[in-house]
């Protein structure tokens, strides 16, 4: 990977929403980048900002939110500061994006096979005739059963499961080089989630995508990801390989955050939580925003604010990692 | 702990008319289409104990939670209440106030236009519990405590808690009316992991304080892993298998039960290929022939296919798998 230029870099991203009573700052100096071909897992819990850095990156954040800093480049170009047509053609041909739910991402009215082919010839030289046979194509790939006949259904009469598949094909069938995914499985049962998971990553693999994986569930990351974002109010709290963040995060919370999920193989008397909530995007704490709820700080985390500094594998956002040796202060 | 169990299903059936309207259906020339959302379930719940059902969107969980509290009536077979009818047991306010209620979404399960305070009060009133005001004041702020809330919170609307807190302030209404008996249909699955921990840790001091029964249903295997002291794991309305939690994890025998431990993700094995179970759940209006589970079953034979496997014992299991009873497992 090193060597060569990644093909998304996110550079100290900060998205803003004006309100009434202030401006929120709702993603505040987020900065990383993807390969081509990898995957990156995002993390957090529900207003960690997750969401909303896929959004900012397909260029679709809801208004009021803009961007109010930094910089989003794909394959070296800046997209962030693109004209809404201008980043229309780039969403689709270079950016697919998939969201959690599959019934509200298809248009009710239209074949599947219209959507698939409509897509393909906006954003490929390729004729309408072409295009028929490569969705029948696309649908066969993602495992509809009779993609042939299937073609001209409308999504009603697809199962949830299809349609999420559906979903992929048509982020996939203009061959974007990134796919923002964001809870991609949430609203899927736990044997078709372990069906797109394997479609997803066999994918990524072949074709050389690149791709964000936003969600919640830790076990479809560890399962999927090459790389993890784990974000808190707003911020990456801590980044790195997979298995590291998994296995032996260093970031407290993240500590935190993988010692609350149940375990599958042994039954626990008292399962470890995180007490307190996340605190809301109007009062975030002053310092490290983790600190009031942080087992392990000290007079400085209340303070000032960490940025990611190395912590062994991974990247942590937290003090103890101050003097570049972390450990030493764990 | 009496003998009689708390909660008894005996070949309790749940069916739902899904029929297009009869001018339609005439003119389609088309019979009633039934919807049988729990079919046959047999299943006992002893007292101070937790019995999880498990399984994936409509296979009949949340039914039978429903049946348990009477939210619906059986279309065929009886529910038990601690040796008396369910039905019968309703009608008497005193047995009515044992069994409470907590459901998935928190969000959707309080009014937004009560105080806090009426929400957890609102089952006291409603049984005549307490003698006058002041006694409902100080009930109220023993339940939040209890929670883990602040008394304090009690003149606070809903809209001022993130989804956690909220799922106390059910849990704390739940409560009110000194129940015996609580259904808890996901009480966790709109909740983010670290929240989740919270609540099952309290779930679970709670019963062990006060002496609680649970059914608690669940799609999650780690969390269900987690509370329970019996498992279902219920397939198209029927149970495929009921056993004891550890000895269902440590040896799933229903060929559905290890295909969804398969399914899960795990986080120990970065990397692993998991093998996903093929296929989907059919549809409970016409489901398929013999066990409902064939289509996608890897040992399915011919006698899967035509006749439908009962309930057997195998082990300290309950299975229903004509593999299982054959020794083809």
């Amino acid at each position: 990977m090193s060597g060569q230029n990644p093909l998304l870099e996110v550079r100290h991203l900060r998205v803003e929403f004006p309100t009434r009573r202030g401006t929120l700052v709702a993603l505040d100096d987020v900065s990383f980048t993807i390969a081509a071909g990898e995957v990156l897992g995002v993390v957090g819990e529900s207003g960690a900002g997750k969401s909303m850095t896929g959004a900012a990156i397909i260029g679709l954040l809801e208004p009021p939110g803009r961007i109010a800093g930094g910089e989003i480049r794909l394959d070296g170009k800046r997209i962030d500061n693109l004209r809404y047509e201008d980043m229309r053609r780039i969403r689709g041909k270079d950016i697919g994006a998939i969201f959690q739910d599959p019934l509200t991402t298809l248009n009710p009215l239209y074949t599947v096979g219209r959507q698939l082919a409509e897509t393909m010839t906006t954003h490929l030289p390729i004729t309408p005739a072409e295009a028929r046979k490569r969705a029948i194509g696309w649908l066969d790939l993602v495992g509809i059963p009779a993609a042939a006949q299937r073609i001209d259904s409308y999504p009603h009469e697809f199962s949830g499961g299809m349609r999420q598949r559906v979903v992929i094909a048509l982020a996939l069938c203009a061959e974007p080089r990134l796919i923002v995914a964001d809870e991609p499985t949430t609203a899927l049962d736990v044997s078709i989630q372990a069906q797109i998971i394997a479609l997803l990553k066999s994918l990524a693999r072949e074709k050389g995508t690149a791709m964000m994986l936003v969600t919640h569930d830790m076990g479809v990351i560890a399962e999927t990801a090459d790389r993890v974002a784990v974000m808190y109010a707003g911020r990456i709290a801590e980044i790195g390989p997979v298995r590291n963040v998994v296995k032996q995060a260093s970031h407290p919370y993240t500590v935190g955050l993988m010692g609350s999920i149940p375990p599958l193989d042994r039954r626990v008397e008292r399962l470890a939580q995180i007490d307190g909530a996340m605190p809301r995007l109007s009062a975030i704490p002053k310092g490290c925003a983790y600190n009031p709820r942080c087992p392990k700080s000290f007079a400085r985390c209340a303070q000032d604010r960490p940025d990611l500094l190395p912590a062994g594998p991974t990247q942590a956002a937290c003090w103890l990692y101050a003097d570049g040796e972390g450990a030493k202060n764990v | 702990m009496s003998d009689t169990p708390m909660l008894e299903l005996c070949d309790a059936a749940r069916y739902f008319d899904v029929s297009r309207p009869a001018l339609q259906r005439l003119i389609a020339g088309e019979g009633k289409r039934i919807l049988r959302a729990v079919d046959g379930v047999n299943l006992s719940v002893p007292k101070g104990t937790t019995l999880s059902l498990v399984g994936e969107s409509g296979c009949g969980k949340s039914t039978v939670a429903r049946l348990a509290v009477g939210l619906y009536r059986p279309s065929a077979g009886q529910v038990v209440f601690d040796g008396r009818d369910l039905a019968e047991a309703r009608a008497a306010s005193d047995q009515r106030r044992r069994m409470q209620m907590i459901f998935q979404d928190p969000y959707a399960s309080l009014n937004p236009r009560w105080r806090v305070r009426d929400i957890v009060a609102e089952p006291m009133r409603a049984f005549g519990l307490l003698p006058n005001r002041a006694a409902e004041e100080a009930r109220v702020a023993e339940l939040l405590t209890q929670v883990g809330l602040s008394p304090l919170d009690g003149h606070k609307f809903p809209h001022e808690f993130s989804g956690g807190q909220r799922q106390r302030i059910s849990i704390a209404r739940a409560l009110s009316s000194n129940p015996e008996f609580l259904v808890c249909d996901e009480p966790t699955s709109a909740l983010d992991v670290s929240v989740q921990a919270q609540i099952l840790n309290l779930m679970k001091e709670l019963q062990s304080r006060m002496g609680l029964t649970y059914l608690f249903i669940s799609h999650n295997l780690a969390v269900v892993r987690q509370v329970s002291d019996r498992i279902g794991v219920m397939y198209l309305g029927r149970i495929a298998e009921l056993a004891p939690a550890e000895s269902l994890f440590r040896r799933p025998r229903h060929p559905y039960t290890r295909a969804l431990m398969e399914a899960i993700p795990d986080l120990d094995m970065t990397g692993r290929v998991r093998i996903p179970v093929g296929g989907e759940v059919p549809s409970p209006i016409t489901p398929p022939t013999g066990c409902a589970f064939h289509p996608r079953c890897s040992l399915a034979g011919p006698r899967c296919k035509a006749e439908r496997p009962e309930l057997k014992p195998a082990g300290d299991a309950m299975v229903a798998c004509h593999a299982v009873e054959e020794g083809r497992d």
